[in-house]
């Protein structure tokens, strides 16, 4: 469980995010919003990129925020980003191992927790094979086998069906639906097509220029006027 | 936690793991008899001059395989690497005159040093990048050979810089003593050499090859998978640093009397080009990089053709190489000449069909 309290990020005289408040409890959850509403922002600040100008991180009862970036993939933080970045000159093996040995995972050995995140995301290749060498679906793949060998606690994917077509779509969407039953890890998933998410996620928090203007069960969440609203680009009334 | 029916999904890709890529065997023979060639019997072919000039090549290759740790590796792109090998051949050759420790265990010190000097022009690194960096590594290598033109290399002289301008009988740097002559040196130069590489393939193929891979990739998505980029970017100025230090030892052994002139700045100018037409991205392109700057200028100078040839006709190489092969001459030669076999195989082949079909009818 993930404990959000008053979040402010501004990047010079632009609110980023404005007093984000949200608990992500268990489970898939879908952080969804219009571009630029502060989704990317929100996962940047809990890897360490962006230092927030106010509010907390509680993340299983430890202060997310206080850990160096890099330590926080120790901690268990895992993700994806919106560009793809697997990496090409090496082979599935080691982009999956690479994240395995710097983080640290205890318990358990390398090769057998690597393969198992490998077959776990349906990766249907040779593991020595260079990545540089597969499809767009399947490199995605790598990336979500990444984000799930040992033992992650917090797993966000950004935008991870980004380019793809419907029917690899469809196949993410059904691994990253069984992510928290195998590892136990809460994840979350941000994109502004509601499709996915809808697919994916029991709960969702919706995102419009930096305020949360919604969140509950994903349904309900999609059914909200001020979610249509802001999607539809309505100027707001209330 | 996994679902039982992902057991034969499991196995399979087990099986594949550790089985080597198509090809290895091969090419580690290749590479095998090439050595033995080069150390047993290239000294032999060669006349003295050549095989001055390879030991050179042996020298170089080692830097440029420094170079392209940090280029091709890590995407870092440093513009002070002949200053990192002068500083290598300074303190060897300091040691050289001050201490009658073995030659293998000087060069081992003078890596160890430059090392830690080359880490210190690495510090810039972890800030910048592209073109910055290669500004200020260019600049500090500028402000490095002006400070070695005023103290000048040790020539046996007393002191902290061992420089003596009056003495009349400069001894020259001392060589090991199982490598006194030329084509022993040589030998000497290329072990040395194949130790380097040695110690650079190990770290690609393991934890901070993979680091340097995901660093080069995009820093976000390295420190998000627990990858600590200032230690690895560190590390592998370091690394460079050590093989670019020894290199220098070696240098100061063969070359025999060290002037500052040797190690002007604009020729880390000259290497960064030879590195990338060789190819950053694979160990060979080192070896292609030491041969373009140390054995075509010897071949040059022999055939009686001004080296400033040579400066044109990298500026050109490296244009071409860049816009047909981005990664080098080292990883395009290899597909020209498949592409070449199977044209030749294709070719043998086209009548053979015919022919047995005019027989059948």
């Amino acid at each position: 469980m993930i404990v959000v309290t008053d979040l402010t990020v501004r990047f010079g005289g632009v609110t980023s995010l404005d007093n984000m408040s949200v608990t992500f409890d268990s489970g898939t959850c879908g952080l969804i919003g219009p571009n630029g509403a502060g989704k990317t922002t929100f996962f940047n600040v809990l890897s360490g990129f962006v230092r927030p100008a106010a509010g907390s991180v509680r993340a299983f009862d430890e202060d997310l925020l206080s850990m160096v970036h890099y330590r926080r993939a120790r901690w268990g933080l895992r993700r994806t980003f919106q560009t793809e970045q697997a990496i090409e000159e090496l082979s599935v093996y080691d982009n999956v191992a690479m994240v395995h040995e710097h983080a640290r995972q205890p318990g358990g050995s390398r090769r057998g927790d690597v393969r198992d995140a490998i077959s776990f995301v349906g990766l249907d290749v040779d593991p020595a094979a260079t990545v540089g060498t597969l499809g767009a679906g399947q490199r995605r793949l790598v990336e979500v086998a990444r984000a799930v060998v040992g033992r992650p606690r917090l797993v966000l994917l950004d935008e991870p069906a980004a380019g793809l077509p419907e029917a690899e779509t469809e196949n993410l969407a059904a691994v990253i639906r069984r992510i928290p039953e195998r590892t136990g890890a809460l994840t979350i998933l941000v994109d502004h097509d509601m499709s996915l998410v809808s697919a994916c996620c029991e709960t969702t928090a919706v995102l419009d220029f930096g305020e949360l203007i919604a969140s509950g069960p994903t349904a309900q969440v999609l059914r909200d006027e001020r979610v249509m609203r802001a999607y539809l680009g309505t100027a707001e009334v209330a | 936690m996994l679902e039982t029916t992902d057991v034969t999904a499991a196995a399979r890709p087990r099986l594949t793991l550790h089985r080597p890529p198509r090809g290895t065997a091969v090419r580690a023979a290749v590479t095998a008899v090439l050595l033995l060639f080069v150390l047993l019997a290239l000294p032999q072919l060669l006349s003295l001059y050549y095989v001055d000039a390879m030991t050179q090549v042996a020298v170089y290759a080692v830097v440029s395989l420094g170079l392209g740790v940090l280029v091709g590796r890590v995407g870092l792109v440093s513009l002070g690497q002949i200053a990192v090998l002068a500083v290598g051949a300074w303190v060897a050759a300091r040691l050289l005159f001050a201490t009658a420790q073995p030659y293998p265990l000087v060069l081992l010190e003078s890596g160890v040093i430059t090392m830690g000097a080359g880490t210190i022009i690495g510090l810039p690194a972890l800030r910048l990048r592209g073109l910055y960096l290669a500004l200020i590594t260019l600049m500090l290598a500028g402000a490095f050979s002006i400070v070695l033109a005023t103290t000048n290399f040790p020539n046996g002289g007393h002191g902290f810089l061992g420089y003596n301008g009056k003495l009349l009988q400069i001894p020259p740097i001392r060589r090991p003593s199982f490598a006194a002559t030329d084509p022993a040196y040589f030998r000497f130069a290329v072990v040395v050499a194949i130790i380097m590489f040695a110690l650079v393939f190990v770290h690609i193929r393991t934890r901070p090859g993979r680091a340097w891979a995901a660093i080069r990739q995009s820093e976000p998505a390295a420190l998000a998978a627990g990858i600590n980029a200032t230690l690895y970017k560190l590390w592998a100025f370091a690394l460079a640093s050590f093989v670019t230090g020894v290199a220098g030892g070696v240098y100061a052994g063969a070359a025999h009397y060290l002037y500052s002139y040797d190690f002007p700045a604009q020729n880390s100018i000259i290497l960064l080009a030879v590195v990338l037409m060789g190819g950053a991205y694979n160990m060979w392109g080192a070896v292609v990089a030491g041969f373009l700057s140390q054995f075509l200028p010897a071949l040059l100078n022999n055939w009686g053709v001004s080296n400033d040839w040579l400066t044109i006709l990298f500026g050109i190489g490296v244009v071409q190489v860049l816009t047909t092969a981005p990664r080098g001459l080292a990883d395009q030669f290899p597909k020209d000449m498949a592409r070449l076999g199977r044209l030749i195989v294709r070719l043998i082949r086209r009548p053979a069909p015919a022919a047995a079909g005019g027989e059948a009818s």
